[in-house]
């Protein structure tokens, strides 16, 4: 067997995907802890070399993308890295996702000066914008929406706009809110809910709980029961002061949906060759066809790799048998034993056992990769090797690159 | 298939169970942390978070006891690892393990669990229903920022608290512990800490009342936050930054697990030697041919270089390790090591994984 699949219909070509003047946004997701963050720096590197210019966004909390490209600290805004890219006639700008800082500047400028402080006096809006889970996918579609449009126009100091945003999503499923975030909010926005709490504050207060009837009386009471008169009283002021605010906020939260879904887009998952990255995978593809949202293809990221295919786990495993005299039986409970190779070919035995490892993973990997590709043909596939190292500046992102633009 | 050519060396005896009858002074000397009822296992994605947490909860059940393994992500993890169908929101034994214990499972949904906290606490059968009606709990476990959380976690806590039916103060808790898959690092500390945000929110009222309680629990010692982490720069990084974190937000951070260690199947004299070119590949060539991987008449120089690259890669990793281990170290958290199971974890991965944590005190 090869330790790389056959290029053809099912490779994906990433360097083509990067040329393509049509292609620009790109989205990175997958499950936790596969190197999607990575891959996605890499692509930005790769893509200002070859003349794009690129801004790539992280909304990953740890920064581990400031790490992957030398920065000290990636704050709201996009900075330029380095000299990326220049050669080529492109160029490279990272930036952190501070939702924090994201969710103020979209207050403000939906909100006259006095609502912005009174909803930033809120406890709900202290909590809302720093503490909870799914409030950075709501900014993520936010400033995706703002680096487009700043995309379509040159910088306020004459620079020549980006051409292709890079987008890095957070882990696992919840990357999947990145998608539901707009539709969310707008039935949210569009919901019985939010009218219910809106109606005491229009009102002029809480005597409406006399006038209403059957079910609103009896959930509004459940809801003081539970929570407590004040929590409503400030979540009441809450609601109506965001009012506003979300209601230009669903507008730009649509059009970037609709962006995801344009031909402008491709989306990228990537994954590692074990099982559960690639059943998170298979979950991504389905989902995303579901949404018809424009997948671009796999990246199977650090598989195995080897220059002697052809010495498989199997029979370098029965030619250190072979050397080392006799078959050593799987210990009790499952590891293989204390392996010291002993002899004068104890040097061979050794470098064939670290062998036989490998190819016993490399085996195990491509055929999970043969299985996805299998039960989804339509995907075309890039396989990036394992590296010793991780990855941690530009040069490494550069080979990491460059594995990516090797097509297949 | 050819025998698991790389692992861990075999470390201790199995069958430690058979000393989980001593009795429970001597658990106090063996234990890392004696007197923990609350096992919250995080870690980056990726680094086997849901396997740890699955075999802690079989090694802290073997010898009679029971424990409740929970998740809160959605993602069926559990049932994968004990090769089952997926969990629906119930509690479910799904492990017995020796000498009588019992894993039991649960998903835990927040929906359902917003539903049953409504019913218990406040009798509301027909209010309950006028809230899903106007899309209350739609709002409450996916649009409400932090609710989905507080639920969770107030769910995991009534397991913790949980004692069996009949009557008196020292009645028996239902479970001798509950083990939880948590959220990964980045978000393990907003999702440990959102009751502290809700009661900062609601001041008074049963929600501000009950996230004070589940605080209160979380906080205490009888609550570990283990860490997962891998021997790789950024796991270990994000490991430290983690612990670091938690012990600010005042949690009581267990052991860092140092999982799926790849061991050392080459003697490191031998490697040295012959990556400073002390050994002619000359030597190798010869073992080669005598284990037939070579014909006679072979010159065999790609198959040795190869060989002696992928060794040399094999070596970098191995100090790349060492200095992440050491790293790790650094933490001041005991360090718990778990081999990478070169097949994947079945059944009995999860037992063998399950003697090396309680071989190393964590249960």
């Amino acid at each position: 067997m090869s330790s790389s699949p056959p290029a053809g219909a099912g490779a994906l070509d990433v360097d083509a995907l990067l040329d393509d003047r049509g292609t620009s946004i790109l989205v990175c997701c997958g499950s936790g802890g596969v190197g999607k963050t990575t891959t996605a720096a890499a692509l930005a590197v790769r893509a200002a070399e070859r003349g794009r210019r690129v801004v790539v966004l992280t909304i990953d909390p740890a920064r581990r993308l400031a790490q992957s490209l030398g920065l000290v600290e990636l704050d709201n805004t996009p900075r330029r890295v380095g000299a990326v890219g220049a050669e080529a006639g492109g160029s490279l700008d990272a930036m952190m996702l501070d939702m924090k800082r994201t969710f103020d500047d979209v207050v403000e400028a939906h909100a006259s000066p006095e609502r912005a402080r009174s909803i930033f006096d809120n406890p709900f809006y202290e909590a809302m914008s720093t503490s909870f889970s799914g409030t950075s996918e709501y900014m993520a579609m936010e400033k995706l929406g703002q680096l487009r449009a700043r995309a379509s126009v040159p910088g306020g100091d004459g620079s020549e706009p980006w051409d292709l945003v890079v987008v890095d999503t957070p882990p696992s499923r919840s990357a999947l809110d990145f998608l539901d975030a707009p539709r969310r909010l707008s039935s949210f926005l569009d919901g019985r809910f939010l009218r219910l709490l809106l109606a005491p504050a229009r009102a002029g207060g809480r005597a409406y709980a006399k006038v209403v009837s059957g079910a609103v009386s009896s959930v509004t009471g459940a809801m003081a029961r539970i929570l407590g008169a004040q929590f409503l009283d400030d979540l009441q002021v809450f609601v109506a002061g965001l009012d506003a605010v979300f209601g230009g906020f669903r507008e730009r939260a649509e059009k970037t949906y609709a962006l995801l879904a344009s031909p402008g887009t491709a989306f990228l998952v990537v994954a590692t060759a074990d099982e559960d990255a690639l059943r998170e995978a298979a979950y991504f593809v389905q989902r995303l066809g579901a949404e018809r949202m424009p997948l671009a293809g796999l990246v199977l990221n650090r598989v195995q790799t080897t220059s002697l295919p052809r010495l498989s786990a199997e029979r370098s495993w029965a030619a250190v048998v072979h050397l080392e005299g006799h078959a050593e039986d799987d210990d009790e409970d499952g590891t293989a034993p204390e392996a010291l190779s002993r002899g004068e070919h104890a040097l061979a035995a050794g470098l064939l056992r670290l062998h036989a490892a490998r190819m016993f993973r490399l085996e195990r990997e491509q055929e999970m990769a043969a299985r996805f590709r299998g039960e989804h043909p339509e995907v075309p596939v890039v396989q990036v090797p394992a590296r010793p190292r991780d990855v941690h500046d530009l040069e490494g992102l550069r080979a990491v690159g460059e594995d990516l633009g090797r097509r297949g | 298939m050819p025998p698991a050519p790389a692992a861990a060396p075999a470390g201790g005896a199995p069958g430690a169970q058979d000393q989980r009858a001593a009795d429970d002074r001597s658990d106090d000397e063996r234990l890392l942390f004696p007197g923990t009822r609350l096992h919250v296992v995080t870690g980056k994605g990726g680094t086997g978070k849901t396997t740890t947490a699955a075999a802690l909860a079989v090694a802290l059940s073997r010898g009679g006891r029971r424990v409740l393994l929970c998740e809160v992500e959605d993602r069926q993890g559990l049932a994968r690892v004990f090769g089952i169908p997926p969990l629906p929101y119930e509690e479910r034994s799904i492990a017995a393990t020796s000498g009588g214990g019992e894993v039991r499972a649960l998903a835990i949904e927040p929906r359902a669990a917003l539903l049953e906290y409504l019913t218990l606490f406040y009798k509301l059968g027909r209010a309950g229903r006028a809230l899903e009606k106007v899309g209350a709990i739609d709002f409450a476990t996916t649009v409400a920022p932090g609710v989905r959380d507080v639920l969770l976690t107030g769910k995991v806590y009534e397991a913790v608290r949980r004692r069996e039916p009949g009557r008196g103060a020292e009645r028996p808790h239902t479970y001798d512990a509950v083990v939880l898959d948590a959220p990964p690092t980045g978000r393990i500390g907003r999702f440990l800490g959102v009751s502290s945000e809700v009661s900062g929110i609601a001041r008074v009222g049963p929600v501000a009342t009950q996230a004070e309680s589940v605080m209160r629990v979380l906080r205490s010692a009888a609550t570990r936050v283990h860490l997962v982490a891998l021997l790789e720069e950024m796991p270990v990084q994000e490991t430290l930054d983690g612990v670091a974190e938690l012990s600010r937000a005042g949690f009581s951070v267990g052991a860092v697990v140092v999982d799926q260690i790849r061991s050392d199947t080459l003697p490191v004299e031998l490697l040295d030697d012959v990556l400073a070119g002390r050994v002619p590949a000359a030597a190798v060539r010869d073992g080669l041919v005598e284990a037939r991987v070579l014909r006679h008449d072979a010159t065999g120089a790609a198959v040795v270089e190869g060989l002696l690259a992928e060794a040399a890669e094999h070596d970098e990793r191995l100090a790349l390790q060492e200095q992440q281990h050491a790293a790790l170290a650094t933490s001041g958290r005991p360090l718990v090591e778990l081999p990478l199971l070169p097949g994947g974890v079945d059944h009995r991965g999860l037992e063998v994984l399950a003697d090396r944590l309680t071989d190393q005190g964590l249960a």
